[in-house]
Parts: C-alpha cells; structure tokens; sequence
C-alpha cells in the first residue's frame, strides 16, 4: 500500500473530510508544507511585504511595541519578526562606553551607524525574499525626516508597504520608570551602577531631543502612520492602507501598560477525562468539585483588585466557576476544540477506527484538522477577539480546556506554531501570567488535587511515511 | 459587553456625513446584538415646524429659531434617556450637529446626570466635491426640499451651512482632552482618538475606521445545487450536482458580463462554493467562517427526519430560530458572531463576490439590509440567485438576477402554528424531561421559549431540568446562572 504525504492544509485536502481521498494524485515527497498552500486558500491579511518603522525618543515604548506586536503577528498567522538597531550597534561595537557615541557632531559614530542601520535593511530585504516573512518590524528611533526618507525610498524601490509607528511622551514619570525598567538592566550598562546609568541614559536622551523631527499631519500626510501619544490617551492615525494595518491599529489602541494579572486555568476533572475520552460536555468528576472548591479559595488568597471570571459555555468550565461564587461571562469561543468525529473516543479508539488521521494529526498537530472538527490553526483564528478582549482588560482569570489554554499560553509566552500543541497544560493547576518588561513571568500553582493526566508528548518516531508498494 | 449605556454623539458641520455614520454604525451595532437607536434632532426640528421655509431658520440671530431648536434637542434627549433607561437600549446616536462647546456641555452634563458614557464622532470635511456630492445624495431628495427645485435647493443650503460655520468649535486635541471622542478627517484619510473608554467604544472606533464611501458592489450567492439540496438533507460537505455545475459556469459568464473591476471572490472551505468558484477561472480565498451553519446532531438529516428524531428540538427551533442552537451545533445568533470578521473585511474592500451557504448569506444580507433578529432566519436566499448589493444614500440598493437554471427549493417559512396558552394558568410548574439522545440542549432558549409563549407580566415560571440517565438515574442538571428562574406554581 503505497501511502501519500499530502500537504494538509492544501486547499484540495481541506474539502475531503473524513475520508482518505486523493484530488489530485501525485507523489509528494514533501515533508514541509509548500509555502503558497497560505496564498492560495488562506485569506489574505495583505499582499506585500510590509515594514513596520518605528518613531521615537529612547525610552518610549518602541521596543516593548516592536516585541508585543510582532509577538501577536505572529500568532495569528502573519511571519513576523523584529529587527533591533540597538542589536545591531551592539554586535559592531561589542562594548558600550558612553553616550558620547550618540553625539550628533560624532562623525566617526554616525558613519558607523549608518552602516549598520543599512545592513538592517538589507537583512530585511532578505528575510521578506528568502525566509517568506510577510511584516519587518524596524526598531529604532528614526527621529530624523533624513532617516525615514532613506528608508521610505528603501521601500519604494523593493516594493514593500510602509506604516510608522510614533510613541511621543513627555511624562517624566512614565520615562523614568521605562528607564529603570529595561534600560538599565540592558547589556550596554553592564559595568555602570544604577546612578550612573541613569545620567547617561538621559544625556543619550539629549542627543535625539535636538534634531527629533515628529511626524507631521500636514508635511507627512501622504504617509501611513500611527502616533500614540502619553501611552495611548491619545491616536493620531493617517492612510491606512490595508487589512494588516487595519488590524495592527486596533491591537496598538487596545493594549495598555497598566500592571495586572491574567489567570489561566483548565476545568476541574471531569467525567469523560476520567474515561479518557475526549471533547464531550459532561460535568464535574468528584475531584474537579474539589478542584473548583480549592480554586475558589485561592483565588480569595490572592486577594485580586476587580477580577473578572470568564468561562466557556461548556458544562464543565460552568460548573468550575460556580464554585467561586462570583459573577463570570461565558465566551464561546473558549470552548474546547471540536474534534468531529472522533468526540468521546480514547485516544485507542481512534488509533483503531481512524488509523490515517491519528497518523496524520501526530505530522502536524497545528494544522491538522480532525474530519468535521478543527484544527488548533482554526482554534487561534477562533480565539483572537478573547485575546484582544484579554489585552483591554486588567485582572482576569480564565477557565478554559487543555487546546485552548494551550493557544492563549502560545500567545503570552511567545511559542510556536510547532510547540504550540505540545505545551503542557495538566489540569488541577493555575497559571498565573504577569506581564513584565518585554515578556511575560509566569507563576504555577498546583492545588494538590489529583487528576488524570491528558497529555500526550510529541511522539518520538514520526510514524507513516511511504512504505513500499 | 457594556455595564452602562453609551451616548454617541455626532458633531460637525452640515453634509458631512454625521447622518450617514449614524445609521450605518446603528445597523452595525444592532447586528451585533447591542441594542442601539439613533435620534436625528432634525426629524424632530420637522416634527415641531411643519414646514421648511429656508434657511433663515439657521441664522444664529433667529431667536424664535434658536429656542425651537433647543426644544428639539432637549426633547430628542429626553427621547434618548426613555430608550437607555426603560427601554433596555444600549447604546444611542444622538445625530446633531452639536458645533460649539456649550452644546456640547449641556449634553455631557445630561449624561452625567443619568450615568451615560459619553463618546462623540465629530466628522471633518474640507473637500468642497465631497460635500457637492453629498448634497446632492442625500439633501436634495429630504423633506425640507421637495418643493424647490434643484439649484435653489443647492443655493439654500449651501447659506445653511455658512449659518454654522461662524459660530463651529471643533473638537480640540488640547481643550476637550478629557472627553472621549473621534475625530474623522477627510473621510477617514486621517482619525485622531481621544480616550477610549471601553470595549464598546473600542469596537466602534475600529468600525469607524473601516469603513469608506468608495463607489462598489456586492455580489451575494449560494453555492449551487449539491448533491444533499437534492436529497432535501441540510448540512454536510457535498459536492455539484449537474444543476449546480451548470449554475457555477452561468455565475462564471455572469460576472464576466458585469465587467467587475478588481473584484474579489471569498468562499467557504466547504466543496460546493470551492467548487462555484472553481468554475470562475479567478482566484478566490476560501474563510472558514463562511461555512454554513453547524446543524450538530441533525447534520446530513431531512427536515422530516429531524421532526421524527428529535421533535422537542424541532418544535424549538420553530419558536426562535435566531437563538436556537443545534445540539452540539450552532445557532443563528453564533453564526452571526463569527461573520462579524467577514463583514469587517467586506467594509474595507471594494467589488467582492461571496459564493456561500443559505444560513450564512441571510446573516450577511440581514446585515446590509438592517433586518432584525426575528426577520433574519426567514429571508429568502435562493440557489441560483445572486444578489447584487450597492450601497447607496443612507441604505443599500439591491438588485435579484435568477441565473436561469432550475434548483430545488431550500427554503422553509416561519410556521404559522406554534405553541399556544390553552388556558391562563396563575402559578404552574414546568418539568422539563431532558433525555440522554439530546444531552445537550440550550437550556436558555429552552427556558427562554417557554417564558415567551406562557409567560404573563406577573406569572412566573420555574424549569427543573431532570436529565435522564439510562431510563434509571435522575440527576438534576446543574442550573446555569444566566437563566432568570422564577415561581409558577400548578393548580393541578
């Protein structure tokens, strides 16, 4: 029996649920999937390559928006990735002395750094054409109307889209606490103490300030830009040009940096984990009623400002937020992955009944799709409006299921597409996400209430691949 | 989505627009299920002066003028406090023009008053064709002038707006930046956003910030006929039958006839649209959420069968069938949810032809034709017809083209039977039986069915769902806590 590797998420594939039919037969010896499977079937979020150039002093957020955003972008989808000049600057210079470096009349500086800021530029250029990425985030200050025409042009002549993202601050207090934050901890402040540091952090500020040309509503208005203002009270948003940054604008306006906690959680036990089914909507084993209980008093030990409680409509989660006694919002996107037809089977069953797919699903367990079921792709398309909501709001504790809360850590802690499905969610434990700096500290609390165990681990030998006829 | 209610308030000169981002962001916001209203202060100002004379009505030195025209604004208002307050609105549009800050003051002192939030859109125009065009759209054809004739008519109103321009204080960066406010520059060219304050207010400001007056049409269709249209079995993933391929190569000349420019054509992942396109000859993109509703447990069953198998479920659906959700299925009112990105995207393009699936194109259509939640599962969407959609003044023009090839018909009509009260009961108890073929049943649509059909103002109702466990156990399902419960005793 001669079997096929056919790309899943081809769109000849996708129509042909439940049986193992071939469209179009042809031999694939491929075991990556074919780039253009995206451009054919997927909607498109944008048709050019796109470069995202951020505007501003140092200090104001332009490297915690590079990494967040490129963090979402790429997790709904949209290969991302960011390029940091101050990267850069530190592998030509390998030590940092002082601010001096950044003096405007420097000359010898400025020859330097603009020599690397054009190899970033041309990494970009190969990360678009060789890696298949679709949106560069260029993260540097680009104060100057020289700087960005040198790059406006950059983009006109490879044909990239280009979209500015200004953060303008004068607050003192939001500075210096970005400057205690992340800039001092920096490798360029190794060998300074924290005083020190500062003072020169802030004459590096002054050499920006005197040549700092803002964006302009009238000189820049054929360009597409976005100017966030005091850390969002205020937009100033000019030509959007497509859905990608349509989409970037509203993410930009919903985020905050307001300190807060993001609880994430599956269900208590429940019946069919005990059977070790999957999917089905059944209640509470005896243990998850304990879970939810336990749950309900750690959650008052945390004692959390305004928590809101948000549940999927599926019994089990319902049933854990019961316990807590407090008002909780049931989404249905939070509901459990759809596995189709292989709901309420053992994972033995469906090895059994449905050799193929159980193959086929170990290949790519991020795109495979279970017969009139989803796929965890379909899950994070499904999930986005729960993140953006996650995003506006502050203190949140989410029940959820395994895939799901699989999804939503992939997001917060910047996995892959490939990690994605394997990240270890066990029941009867809390994870506690707080945001800090440029990432996400997470925090496990096992609430000592046994549990089956629903994982299953990437399976060491890929199993299927051609046997001969 | 939005503890207390909102009040949008528009502000900007006259022609700019105000009117129209009020009914299309009101139909938006009504699709989306937040109960919303728009107050236009100038139906009010032709309510209380029969007659339009002109425009010596506006000029700020008319005192009889200025006092009706306080009168409208104040009675407008009081409309808006009855619809957010006893009415259960969320959300109103208060369309005005509302050009200087006192107006503005006496209206957030209002809000302030009755616990609104308050959200203004101020629309700002200086491109003298945008304003001609329209004018001539939407001013010539109004009450005000249909006894002039058009030049006089352009004449008047153009002194009408001279009578606001004096006296216009735009909405500041600096003075106003404690309010929340939009302000959209040159038809969404440029949009400057003053704190946000909720999700609401979030949501709308993406919307605004979507959509555009760019001449375009909209091209709704069905796949056409499967394989299971044929076999009068709803749901499952079919392929053409001869009658649907010869459909997709009619569509196929029927868009080449049209002369589309730059058209987009969307699909669902589901064979018979990928199929309809197919047969176009141009690239499409296929959306998951474009895949018809998921019917659960009666997936690939005929309506008959649905009645035999399941009749508790089928006579349900009957009662609300936007709300209805199929056991492990969908219901309308999902459906509707996870369109919301498609009809976003459909307001950023231009020409789109979307090849999809009955439930799916009434949702849509429902959308662009401001039909509410009762109308939306009754549309007609035909196979075989497309729809052509235009927007156009304050609504959208649509044009049915039957492409001539026979299909059955899918379509079934709201019943005219339902549940009847057969005697006034004072207090009763309901049982409901929920047996374990159908475990899982929306208890808030079984519950909120029920209530409609029997409930009276002061009879009250209590369910007790007792599951079934293999003809033996009785468990008492666990009560979700959105359903309001209330006593309704038996007599017998």
């Amino acid at each position: 029996m001669i079997i096929y590797k056919i790309p899943l998420s081809s769109h000849k594939f996708q129509y042909i649920s439940g049986k193992f039919q071939i469209w179009n037969i042809s031999k694939i010896p491929q075991t990556k999937f074919p780039e253009n499977f995206r451009k054919s079937s997927r909607p498109q979020f944008t048709n050019c390559p796109t470069m995202i150039v951020m505007v501003g002093l140092p200090a104001r957020g332009k490297t915690y928006i590079s990494k967040k955003l490129t963090r979402y972008l790429n997790w709904i989808g949209v290969p991302t990735q960011v390029f940091n000049l101050g990267q850069y600057r530190r592998e030509v210079l390998q030590t940092y002395k002082n601010y001096e470096f950044f003096r405007p009349d420097n000359e010898e500086a400025m020859k330097i750094r603009r020599a690397y800021a054009s190899n970033a530029l041309k990494d970009i250029a190969s990360y678009f054409t060789k890696e298949q990425g679709q949106v560069a985030v260029l993260d540097a200050t680009n104060t100057t109307r020289e700087r960005r025409g040198v790059i406006i042009n950059f983009a006109k002549e490879k044909g990239y889209k280009v979209f500015f993202i200004e953060s303008v601050c004068d607050d003192p207090e939001i500075i210096e606490a970005n400057t205690m934050q992340v800039k001092l901890s920096s490798p360029d402040y190794e060998n300074y103490d924290k005083e020190e540091a500062l003072v020169d952090f802030l004459k590096r500020i002054d050499c920006y300030k005197m040549s700092y040309v803002p964006l302009d509503e009238e000189k820049d208005r054929h360009l597409s830009f976005i100017k966030i203002f005091n850390v969002g009270s205020r937009y100033l948003v000019n030509r959007v040009q497509d859905h990608i940054q349509s989409r970037i604008v509203y993410y930009l306006m919903n985020i905050h940096v307001t300190p807060r906690s993001i609880y994430l959680s599956r269900h208590g036990e429940s019946e069919l984990n005990l059977l070790g089914r999957i999917g089905g909507d059944t209640g509470l084993s005896s243990q998850g009623q304990k879970y939810a209980k336990a749950l309900a008093e750690f959650i008052r030990g945390q004692s959390i400002k305004d928590l809101k409680v948000w549940t999927s409509h599926m019994k089990r989660t319902i049933q854990t937020a019961e316990a807590l006694g407090v008002p909780y919002e049931q989404w249905k996107a939070l509901n459990e992955i759809d596995a189709g037809v292989c709901e309420e089977m053992t994972y033995e069953e469906i090895q059994a009944t449905h050799p193929e797919e159980f193959a086929l699903r170990d290949q790519d367990k991020y795109r495979y799709r279970y017969p009139k079921g989803e796929s965890y792709e379909d899950l994070v398309h499904r999930l986005e409006p729960v993140i953006m909501e996650l995003e506006r709001q502050e203190n949140v504790l989410v029940i959820c299921h395994q895939a799901v809360m699989r999804c939503l850590l992939a997001y917060f802690l910047d996995k892959s597409e490939d990690d994605l499905p394997y990240l270890k969610c066990p029941l009867h434990t809390v994870l506690k996400l707080t945001p800090l700096a440029y990432g996400c500290k997470v925090e496990s609390f096992y609430l000592n209430i046994q549990a089956v165990n629903t994982h299953r681990d990437r399976p060491t030998v890929k199993s299927l691949l051609c046997e001969s006829e | 989505m939005t503890n207390c209610p909102t009040l949008i308030v528009t502000v900007g000169l006259p022609a700019r627009g105000k009117t129209y981002i009020s009914k299309k962001l009101t139909r938006y916001l009504n699709w989306i299920d937040v109960p919303t209203k728009e107050f236009n202060v100038g139906q009010y100002r032709r309510e209380c002066v029969k007659i339009y004379k002109s425009f010596e009505f506006f000029r700020p030195d008319n005192e009889e003028g200025l006092k009706i025209r306080k009168q409208c604004a104040l009675a407008a208002l009081n409309d808006v406090r009855q619809f957010l307050t006893d009415e259960g609105g969320q959300v109103a549009v208060f369309d005005a023009t509302n050009t200087t800050r006192e107006r503005r003051e006496t209206i957030l002192r209002f809000a302030e008053q009755n616990g609104f939030k308050v959200f203004f859109v101020e629309s700002v125009c200086e491109d003298p064709d945008v304003i001609a065009e329209n004018i001539v759209q939407v001013k010539l054809g109004c009450p005000d002038y249909t006894h002039c004739n058009t030049e006089d008519a352009v004449a008047d109103f153009m002194k009408r707006i001279k009578c606001y321009e004096n006296s216009y204080q735009p909405l500041d960066e600096e003075l106003d930046r404690d309010l929340s406010f939009i302000k959209i520059i040159d038809v969404g060219r440029r949009y400057l956003v003053n704190r946000v304050q909720d999700h609401i207010q979030s949501r709308i400001v993406y919307y605004l910030m979507n959509i555009h007056i760019t001449p375009r049409s909209i091209y709704l269709c069905r796949h056409g006929e499967s394989d299971l249209n044929i076999k009068g079995r709803i749901g499952g993933d079919s392929g053409l039958s001869a009658r649907g391929k010869e459909f997709a190569k009619a569509l196929g000349q029927f868009i080449q006839s049209q002369n589309i420019r730059d058209l987009k054509v969307w699909t669902s992942q589901m064979k018979r649209t990928i199929q309809t396109a197919e047969a176009l000859g141009v690239p499409y993109e296929q959306w998951k959420a474009l895949n018809e509703i998921d019917a659960g447990v009666c997936e690939e069953l005929m309506y008959e069968e649905i009645q035999q198998k399941y009749p508790l479920e089928f006579a349900l659906r009957d009662q609300d069938k936007y709300r209805y959700r199929y056991p492990k299925g969908e219901s309308y009112e999902d459906l509707v949810q996870r369109l919301e990105p498609v009809i976003m995207e459909l307001e950023r393009q231009e020409n789109v032809l979307v090849i999809c699936h009955q439930a799916v194109m009434r949702c849509l259509l429902a959308y662009f034709l401001d039909k509410t939640a009762e109308e939306l599962p009754y549309l007609k969407c035909a196979l075989h017809t497309v729809l052509k959609l235009t927007p156009m003044a304050y609504g959208c023009k649509v044009e049915s083209v039957c492409l001539n090839v026979d299909a059955v018909n899918t379509h079934r009509d709201r019943p005219s039977v339902r549940f009847t009260n057969t005697h006034p009961l004072s207090m009763s108890v309901s049982l409901v039986l929920v047996k374990q073929a159908s475990p899982i049943i929306n208890l808030r649509t079984l519950c909120s069915s029920f209530t409609t059909q029997f409930g009276k103002p002061g009879c009250n109702v209590m369910f007790i769902a007792l599951h079934v466990v293999d003809n033996k156990k009785i468990n008492i399902l666990y009560p979700y806590s959105t359903i309001k419960i209330n006593l309704f005793k038996s007599t017998s």
